[in-house]
């Protein structure tokens, strides 16, 4: 069957970057486009009308909104190779639960890092590096989350990866001499083409925060 | 289904929509399962050796092994016994289904504790709030007898929230957050539950749920003076 993949998506987005990793992971070809969040296409108001949020996963026409659930579609739709969930349903239910762990609380954390000023910053920073430390704890001794497979937990975590520099710069950290086993977790999965190919350079991230933190007047 | 001893334990709370919500998924499978009640005031060593992340229930053991998040108890659940599928087979249905849960989760419950949480002007917003997400709900019910389609499924499930909980505190709060007029398939969707035999089954008993709930906003109320 003729598949047509259209994922629409904004480059800085760590969550866009998960979806960007799963496809690339499973090989399959799709079509990027690139957003303005301020001039949102009609193709994204239509597709995902609830919330109006990249990402957005077009399959064949279908849309299927939220990074973590397009990654779980792309998983069980190209089932034949490259599995990103495991396949023990206790693991998969762990795998779930550190995802939804990410989710409710790295972006709000991540964001008091770079985007607040003192007092609130120095709370953000401390509860930052908290949920790094815990993820760190959870990684234990292996290479990937998911154990000698790269998975569902890294492509989760490592999008915010590209923006660790903008953290270091503008919440004054070194996230390597806190986290230092979370960082050689990271360069592992840079290795990986896939995540090498869906994470934008550092530089730009922090190009972009820079403009960010203008437009909130933080300069 | 497996042959060995299968051993079944929740850390629940009676009065909780996510509790009961796993509950329902047990029923729903004929699963046996021990429940154990417990006082989030005075956290028991259980609870905090069994989710030391959060500390917060549910919490599902299946033979000793925890797992935490009520989303993510109901898809292990779905996952482990395969019979009387609770999410849809097909991955783009499993998908739709999957968004639809979040959205109760993330975007109702959230608008709709303010109503309980606020006065005045901040409850009339959180109102108007509410009432504009359930329209998405209502929307989805048209010509459906569940959400789920013509038989109750997951993203039912994780709904009774509004249909036990959000509506059950509209006589507390003496606000119609939901009428009849506006939202007629909901009303209708409520009484397609109220026919399944596994939520009348696993459902708070209304009175008592309606008293505990007037004491929660009471201490709330006092807590903000």
């Amino acid at each position: 069957m003729a598949n047509e993949v259209i994922l629409l998506d904004f480059w800085p987005s760590m969550f866009g970057m998960r979806t960007r990793i799963a496809l690339r992971e499973k090989g399959i070809e799709f079509e990027y486009r690139d957003e303005d969040l301020w001039n949102k296409s009609p193709l994204l108001l239509e597709t995902n009308p609830v919330h109006k949020k990249i990402p957005v996963l077009i399959h064949n026409g279908k849309p299927v909104c939220e990074s973590t659930i397009q990654v779980q579609y792309i998983d069980e739709v190209w089932s034949d190779k490259n599995p990103i969930l495991p396949s023990d349903p206790y693991q998969r239910a762990q795998a779930r639960f550190w995802v939804d762990f990410i989710d409710k609380k790295m972006y709000d954390a991540q964001r008091k890092v770079w985007g607040t000023k003192g007092e609130e910053q120095e709370t953000g920073k401390k509860e930052f590096i908290e949920l790094l430390k815990t993820l760190e704890s959870e990684l234990g001794e292996n290479t990937y989350f998911g154990g000698d497979d790269f998975g569902y937990v890294d492509i989760g975590l490592i999008g915010f990866y590209s923006w660790f520099h903008a953290y270091e710069k503008y919440g004054n950290l070194n996230i390597e001499s806190e986290c230092p086993k979370l960082i050689a977790w990271a360069k592992t999965c840079m290795q990986r083409e896939s995540v090498a190919k869906s994470l934008p350079d550092s530089e730009k991230v922090i190009e972009f925060v820079t403009e960010i933190r203008k437009k909130f007047m933080l300069e | 289904m497996a042959e060995r001893s299968e051993e079944v334990k929740l850390l629940g709370m009676w009065a909780s929509p996510f509790s009961r919500r796993v509950e329902i998924a047990l029923t729903l499978k004929g699963l046996p399962y021990e429940f154990s009640e417990q006082d989030i005031a005075n956290k028991s060593p259980l609870l905090l050796q069994s989710n030391p992340v959060h500390k917060m229930i549910p919490v599902l053991l299946h033979n000793g092994k925890p797992i935490s998040e009520s989303l993510v108890i109901l898809e292990y659940i779905d996952d482990t016994w395969q019979h009387n599928q609770i999410l849809p087979q097909d991955p783009y249905d499993k998908a739709i289904a999957r968004f639809w849960a979040r959205f109760v989760d993330e975007q109702i419950y959230v608008t709709a504790m303010k109503v309980v949480g606020k006065v005045g002007e901040e409850r009339d917003a959180a109102v108007e709030a509410t009432r504009d997400l359930l329209k998405l709900m209502e929307k989805e019910l048209v010509g459906k007898d569940f959400l789920g389609g013509e038989s109750l499924g997951f993203v039912d499930i994780v709904a009774t929230l509004v249909a036990f909980w959000l509506m059950r505190t509209e006589e507390v709060v003496g606000v119609k957050v939901v009428p009849v007029e506006m939202f007629p398939e909901i009303h209708r969707w409520v009484k397609n539950l109220l026919d399944v035999d596994v939520i009348k089954k696993c459902i708070p008993p209304e009175d008592e749920h309606l008293n505990y709930i007037r004491a929660r906003m009471d201490s709330l109320k006092l807590k903000s003076v």
